[in-house]
């Protein structure tokens, strides 16, 4: 008889039979490991959860009260037949793979994930296995990222200039990750940093989790473009030509996305300034990261899967797709154009 | 090309039309004179010829990037544009050169004359010097694809700024039939001299759709009323002695319709009359053919003898826009008109000319029932023109306006999508609808326009969970949203299944109240297209 696979696929999530747990399932579960706090992976309703700890402070916020236990990188933990441990997927801080041993075989589950350093999430750290189960929202060639140095230096410049017109300008990025991302790297010397609540209060989390981030100023009745001169407002990207965003007067509005890759999306948003910025994987960090899990068989989940299983087809992986409800930046690109 | 490139990247992330008018002007402050001038003439539609074939630029770039030409495909599918796809995925300059736009251009023209394997080298080549943008714009030179979001007006304005001569001044030097190879950037802009192309016609005055009640025009014994023809708008002049006749397009095409050289003939030098270029049947009192005929004359450079005759046209003159050398633009409509119809005094009934008849109306409602017989006089609908304005230039509002005869429309049902292109790459605007015949929905036309972007979003989402097939990039969807089409024409064709084709369609509305039984059925249209007979 073929022995059970490590992790099965099925439609509450992966599943690992042999610990009996799920993993980022989006149907109330018993227990649940969560690779990361962003609400299509950690969802509401299950018994139990299991995040690093950095995750589950912004899943504590989220999600109001969760029975749950952290786990730091690293650290080992069984669970009924099987072995898990997290590992850093440089996605957003907290966020990790997952990597289950059961008798010796090894699968990981990515979770979202970047290769490149963003000076602020823990780096992505590959990790061998058998199996990989990897996202490939921007698994297409024609989606490359810059080093961040050059990308903060863009969004500086494109600051100071407008601070040097006498406008504010008005950053969209999605409140946790994106824009401690970018706060990390902005130059609090061009002037000051105002922050949208939402955005605020995930900063305020992840400064309690120990990130040494510049000094934001929320914005309240009263700060304003007329208050703060020169500002740079953080917010997420809904409040974007809102009556919110307005108090800023002639202000420049930057949105920060993978998608800004493509002119067309671009044109759509109809933002003065799209940073090409992501928090997921470009084409050659999806194929490094692969080569380097040293797995034969890789399953692709949201984003440009047929492509991209075919094209580890051609490379000589047994690949496959499977289907979950995460929905990454595709459903992210979708929502910028409804809001 | 960097400073080019520059101003394409300035032009190409604002959505201001002052923000624009100010980057161009300070490029024509500041570019090199070269320059310059192969940048008004790329913004007015005077581009290089395709250099090379896509095709094996889609190759040469797959090979370069290391990419199977399955994957090059999946990746163009996404980005929708060629240029961009082949800008993206290529490795970063490893040469960066700093050439100008002109030198690039040069460098274009010399492409096609090249053996293939040496221009395939030049191609490569350029590639490693170029980077991000000006590879972008590079590509779409020598695909002859070359398009900028700038309208003719705006650049005309950022001229007149960067320039301090008069924006009609400018419109009037850019007209006609010049390229970067007959003039210079001081010849053509900074020089007034009227003689210097007799040819010249005059920039189009254009009108504004009538979008709500005429009754808003105010009194009506102010307006004047003519049918609005389905032809192609055309400028015909003369001076000199010699006769060109010029499309909206600000396009030569006086050797496609020879026939209305004869007005050479029959018309004063001197004169420029604005009309529109029309199919006309000379049978009985005549009537005008329908815009298919027209179709066939439209991109025929040379006219055989067969065609002439099946298919004549004729000048149908609303307006005099230069009488005796003099320009009479600034003179109101009602002048304009009077001394039109004198000078048609002497032109005999066999000349492919006629003059736009007006149509008289005591009043609001009696223009609308008027309207409402447009289609048999051969027209689509009215022009309702102010007596006491000039001859504008550009689309202005509130003197001209076209009011045309309400689309047909029909309810069908959704049944394939596909995403689009450009800015709507990743988004599912593309959608086949079909009819029911009986049990059956057969498919009866695409559209792709008319819904908001947030619709677009959520219909997106909804194909997504509802495809039942996919063909390549084609997805067969659940056969349950409805939506009114709109189309202005619709005529038999037998290489349609459904035996129709529609003219102009596009979405109307969601009928999100409509569940896809109550769409209807094929016999409808089939119905409008009688009627419409």
């Amino acid at each position: 008889m073929a022995r059970e696979p490590v992790l099965t696929f099925t439609d509450r999530g992966i599943h690992c039979p042999a610990g009996d747990f799920y993993i980022d399932p989006w149907r109330p579960v018993d227990r649940a490991i969560v690779t990361h706090a962003h609400s299509d992976h950690a969802r509401s309703g299950m018994g139990h959860y299991l995040a690093t700890p950095r995750s589950l402070a912004a899943m504590r916020h989220r999600l109001g009260p969760i029975t749950a236990q952290a786990l730091e990188f690293g650290v080992p933990l069984r669970i009924g037949g099987a072995t898990v441990s997290l590992h850093p997927a440089g996605h957003v801080p907290g966020s990790a793979q997952v990597r289950v041993e059961v008798a010796g075989e090894v699968w990981v589950v990515s979770g979202d994930y970047k290769i490149a350093p963003d000076g602020l999430s823990e780096p992505f750290e590959p990790v061998r296995c058998d199996a990989f189960i990897s996202e490939c929202t921007f698994g297409l060639p024609v989606f490359r990222w810059r080093p961040e140095a050059e990308i903060r230096a863009e969004v500086n410049r494109w600051w100071a200039g407008n601070a040097a017109d006498g406008r504010a300008s008005v950053l969209g990025a999605y409140s946790l990750g994106k824009a401690q991302r970018l706060l990390a790297g902005l130059d609090p010397g061009i002037g000051p940093i105002l922050t949208h609540g939402a955005v605020e209060e995930m900063t305020a989390i992840l400064r309690l989790q120990g990130l040494m981030l510049p000094e934001t100023i929320r914005v309240v009745p009263g700060v304003d473009a007329k208050s703060h001169p020169g500002a740079l407002v953080l917010a997420p990207p809904a409040a974007l030509g809102t009556p919110w965003a307005r108090r800023f007067g002639p202000a420049s509005e930057g949105f920060a996305s993978g998608w800004m890759r493509l002119r067309g999306i671009r044109r759509r948003r109809s933002v003065d300034r799209g940073f090409v910025i992501s928090d997921h994987a470009d084409w050659d960090g999806l194929n490094t990261a692969i080569r380097e899990t040293g797995a034969s068989r890789v399953f692709v989940t949201h984003g440009y899967t047929t492509v991209f299983r075919r094209w580890l087809a051609d490379q000589g992986y047994d690949a496959g797709i499977v289907a979950t409800d995460w929905q990454g930046d595709e459903a992210e690109a979708a929502a910028e154009v409804t809001e | 090309m960097k400073r080019f490139a520059a101003l394409f990247a300035a032009l190409d992330t604002t959505t201001r039309t002052s923000e624009k008018t100010a980057a161009l002007a300070a490029y024509f402050r500041e570019a090199p004179d070269q320059d310059r001038l192969w940048t008004i003439a790329l913004l007015s539609g005077r581009r290089p010829k395709r250099a090379v074939n896509a095709t094996r630029l889609a190759e040469w770039a797959a090979e370069v990037a290391g990419l199977p030409g399955w994957l090059f495909e999946e990746s163009y599918a996404v980005t929708g544009d060629l240029a961009e796809t082949i800008a993206l995925i290529l490795p970063p300059p490893a040469l960066p050169e700093a050439a100008t736009l002109t030198d690039w251009i040069t460098r274009i023209r010399g492409l096609a004359a090249l053996p293939e394997p040496e221009r395939r080298e030049a191609v490569l080549e350029a590639w490693t010097a170029l980077e991000g943008t000006e590879r972008f714009l590079f590509n779409k030179l020598i695909t002859g694809g070359f398009r900028m979001g700038v309208a003719q007006g705006l650049m005309t304005r950022a001229l007149a700024q960067a320039t301090g001569i008069a924006e009609p001044d400018i419109a009037l030097r850019l007209m006609g039939d010049w390229t970067p190879d007959t003039t210079t950037f001081a010849a053509l802009v900074l020089t007034n001299d009227p003689g210097a192309n007799l040819a010249r016609p005059y920039p189009f005055c254009l009108a504004h759709a009538l979008e709500q009640e005429p009754e808003a025009l105010g009194p009506p014994e102010d307006w004047a009323a003519d049918w609005k023809w389905d032809g192609i708008r055309g400028q015909a002049v003369l001076r000199g002695g010699r006769f060109t006749l010029w499309s909206r397009g600000e396009e030569l095409v006086t050797d496609r319709f020879p026939e209305l050289t004869e007005l050479a003939d029959r018309l004063p030098n001197g004169t420029v009359i604005d009309g529109e270029i029309l199919a006309f049947s000379a049978e009985g009192d005549g009537a005008p053919l329908p815009f298919a005929a027209l179709q066939k004359r439209i991109g025929r450079k040379t006219v055989s003898k067969k065609l002439l005759a099946d298919t004549p046209v004729i000048l149908m003159a609303y307006d005099l826009l230069e009488d005796e050398g003099r320009d009479i633009r600034a003179e109101p409509l009602a002048a304009r008109q009077a001394a039109l119809r004198r000078l048609a005094k002497n032109v005999p009934a066999s000349a492919p000319f006629r003059l736009s008849p007006p149509l008289p109306f005591a009043n609001w409602p009696a223009l609308a029932a008027l309207r409402a017989d447009a289609a048999a006089a051969g027209a689509e609908g009215v022009m309702i023109k102010r007596l006491a304005s000039p001859y504008h230039v550009g689309r202005k509002r509130g003197d001209w306006w076209k009011w045309k005869l309400d689309p047909m429309t029909f309810d069908a049902v959704m049944v394939y999508a596909q995403a689009g292109h450009g800015r709507r790459a990743n988004l599912y605007t593309d959608f086949t609808f079909a009819l029911w015949q009986g049990e059956e929905l057969v498919p009866v036309t695409k559209a792709y326009s008319g819904l908001t972007d947030a619709e677009f979003g959520e219909i997106t989402a909804w194909v997504r969970k509802n495809t039942l097939e996919r063909f390549g990039p084609v997805r067969r969807v659940t056969p349950a949203l409805v939506f009114e089409i709109a189309f202005e024409g619709i005529q038999e064709s037998p290489r349609h299944k459904s035996g129709i084709a529609l003219r102009f369609p596009r979405m109307l509305r969601w009928r999100r109240d409509k569940p896809a039984a109550e769409a209807d059925t094929l016999e409808t249209a089939r119905d409008l297209l009688n009627a419409r007979r």
